[in-house]
């Protein structure tokens, strides 16, 4: 293997016979260059001789060229003027076992896997939301296998911590929104209801989709990372041998967590949303107190309560897709990577459908 | 093979230290071409750090390092002269087999880089690359799948798919049953007697030691340093240096 590898081959028919007169170096290099035309000459069905008096060096993979050759053709092909270490290298690698070349995998076979793949998929999702509610229930005979601390510390990371990323998007979200709304609305005079669009689209649904936005990027996918590295390790497995329940140990501490936090996100991604629309308005030369009454009057109980609702079944969702995608973590160092990308984008599109849900139920029950 | 006269590898006076902790000094050796040199000693000793430093991964303290007649710490940096590392195969104690490949993907990688070969031309040759270590029916395993023993002769595969006239195996028969250490001792000979390849060896597998090493060198953590050096059998039958002894008796040190 040296930058000036050089190898050739001459091909040439004597007495009913293919000849390979190969000259210089045989190593992998060498025997990219005269590859093809090797494979050419044995596809030509003629019995192969390979003349090897002017190789200088045969390793494992220009024998393997000429092996691969002499097997395309379908006969040992007839070794000449090799010396004795060319011919062992050659004679190693015929003995050598070697699988065949393997031809790509059909379509039909790849579709028909998929589908397979996606069905159990679903049929693992339900089981798994099934094992979640009966760990609950256990839950009361189990109090040993519930960590308190574990609880506490991700309502710390997945609340406490969030709250200045809730404030900074909120004020953000509000600011934009009403500036957004203000310029047409103010064509007709109704400057002032761009306080109602924005307070209600804020309760409804802005609120506590973007809070679920903002915990499915942060503590989805972490969740997905913790156990799934819990996983990789092997962690999970001594759980087991030791008679522990993963779901109730590192699953429910999570669920409950992100279900109790996110009522508090919501609340708090509102107010900082009222905030930045009020001080839009107040630029437009209207008074705050004027706006506060406006959305005291028009924003009802039900909004903000129906959206809290919401934001903890979000919640839910949330903790359930990124501890599942952690139990299900494969195995290579890519695992937990895509665990953790199966979380965020798992988590959202959930909140989304499950909003979409809610909003055909909220209609139907005139709420 | 170029028939150059100087040695696979030459070690003039290295040394390492760790944050003010001195590991070895003043360590020398000479590889000759088609031999399989050993690197012996206890743990701690710095056995892989004299590795590292030959492949270009540690730079030496003091000393400098010839592989294949280049200075691998030379003007071009710290292990960057490509030419040499096309021509060192390396296998790591742990394998370092990349994980989202097949163990076939993994040994066919340097292939697709340095040579023109086909497709199918690569593959045949990574094949006949495990089929040499005996792993022909796992080629297609992810690292993950496999046990500890054929991770280590997968790399050895991956460290050979340019057939490098230099190789360099870190503890290639820890953790492995006897039979398969044994096989793995006897494709080692094979390979320097077909190939001519040279092996430098870092190993503590007595067994191995003696059936397979031309020469060797030993460090010892105490002396900070190489404390023998030549041909196992005679250290072992007739070194008078007790830490020498008592490491080819297996006996411990009082």
């Amino acid at each position: 293997m040296t930058a000036g590898s050089n190898a050739s081959v001459l091909v040439s028919e004597r007495d009913g016979f293919r000849v390979l007169t190969y000259a210089g170096r045989l190593d992998a290099v060498g025997a990219g260059r005269v590859w093809k035309s090797t494979m050419w000459a044995a596809r030509q069905r003629l019995p192969l001789i390979f003349d090897l008096a002017r190789v200088t060096l045969c390793d494992t993979a220009g024998a393997t060229m000429l092996v691969f050759a002499e097997e395309a053709q379908g006969a040992p092909a007839r070794i000449e003027g090799a010396t004795p270490e060319i011919e062992a290298v050659v004679m190693r690698v015929r003995e050598t076992p070697r699988r065949p070349v393997h031809e790509a995998v059909s379509r039909a076979q790849t579709v028909r896997q998929e589908a397979m793949t996606a069905y159990r998929d679903v049929s693992d999702v339900i089981v798994y939301i099934g094992e979640a509610l009966v760990a609950l229930g256990k839950l009361p005979m189990r109090r040993r296998m519930w960590r308190g601390a574990d609880f506490w510390r991700t309502a710390d990371q997945a609340g406490v911590r969030a709250v200045p990323l809730v404030l900074l998007l909120g004020v953000l979200i509000g600011l934009i929104l009403a500036f957004q709304s203000l310029v047409p609305l103010r064509r007709f005079g109704a400057d002032l209801y761009a306080a109602d669009l924005v307070g209600i689209s804020l309760a409804r649904e802005l609120g506590p989709l973007l809070a679920a936005v903002i915990l499915s990027g942060r503590t989805g996918s972490a969740f997905a990372a913790e156990i799934g590295t819990m996983k990789v390790n092997e962690e999970l497995d001594a759980l087991a041998t030791m008679g522990l329940d993963s779901m109730t140990m590192l699953v429910l501490p999570r669920l409950v967590a992100a279900t109790l936090v996110m009522p508090a996100l919501t609340i708090i991604m509102e107010l900082a949303g009222l905030v930045g629309m009020t001080m839009v308005l107040k630029g437009f030369g209207f008074a705050p107190v004027t706006v506060w009454n406006q959305i005291a009057y028009w924003v009802v109980a039900k909004d903000v309560i129906g959206g809290l609702v919401k934001s903890m079944v979000f919640g839910a969702a949330i903790a359930l897709i990124g501890c599942r995608a952690g139990l299900t973590t494969g195995v290579g160092p890519r695992a937990v990577g895509i665990s953790a990308t199966r979380a965020v984008v798992g988590g959202i599109v959930a909140s989304i459908v499950i909003d979409g849900l809610f909003a055909l139920a909220f209609y139907r029950l005139n709420v | 093979m170029s028939a150059l006269p100087q040695p696979a590898v030459r070690g003039v006076g290295l040394s390492q230290i760790f944050e003010g902790r001195t590991i070895y000094k003043n360590v020398s050796f000479e590889v000759a071409r088609g031999q399989v040199y050993a690197i012996l000693g206890g743990s701690g000793s710095g056995k892989s750090t004299l590795m590292k430093q030959a492949i270009g991964l540690l730079r030496p303290a003091a000393g400098r390092i010839e592989v294949l007649g280049r200075d691998m710490y030379g003007d071009r940096g710290a292990g960057e002269d490509d030419d040499v590392l096309r021509e060192i195969g390396v296998m790591f104690q742990s394998g370092a087999l990349f994980g989202s490949m097949s163990l076939l993907q993994n040994v066919m990688l340097p292939l697709e880089m340095y040579t023109d070969l086909p497709l199918a031309g690569r593959e045949a040759v990574a094949r006949t690359k495990l089929g040499l270590v005996g792993l022909a029916d796992a080629a297609d395993m992810n690292p993950a799948e496999v046990s500890g023993g054929m991770t280590k002769r997968a790399a050895i595969a991956r460290a050979l798919a340019l057939d490098p006239p230099l190789l360099f195996l870190d503890e290639p028969s820890a953790g492995l049953d006897p039979i398969t250490s044994a096989g793995l001792d006897r494709l080692i000979l094979e390979l320097r007697d077909t190939l001519g390849a040279t092996f430098v060896v870092v190993t503590h597998e007595l067994a191995s030691i003696l059936a397979i090493a031309d020469r060797c060198l030993m460090l010892d953590s105490v002396a900070q340093g190489m404390i023998a050096e030549g041909d196992p059998r005679e250290l072992r039958d007739s070194s008078t240096q007790p830490t020498v002894r008592a490491f080819f008796r297996r006996e411990a040190m009082a």
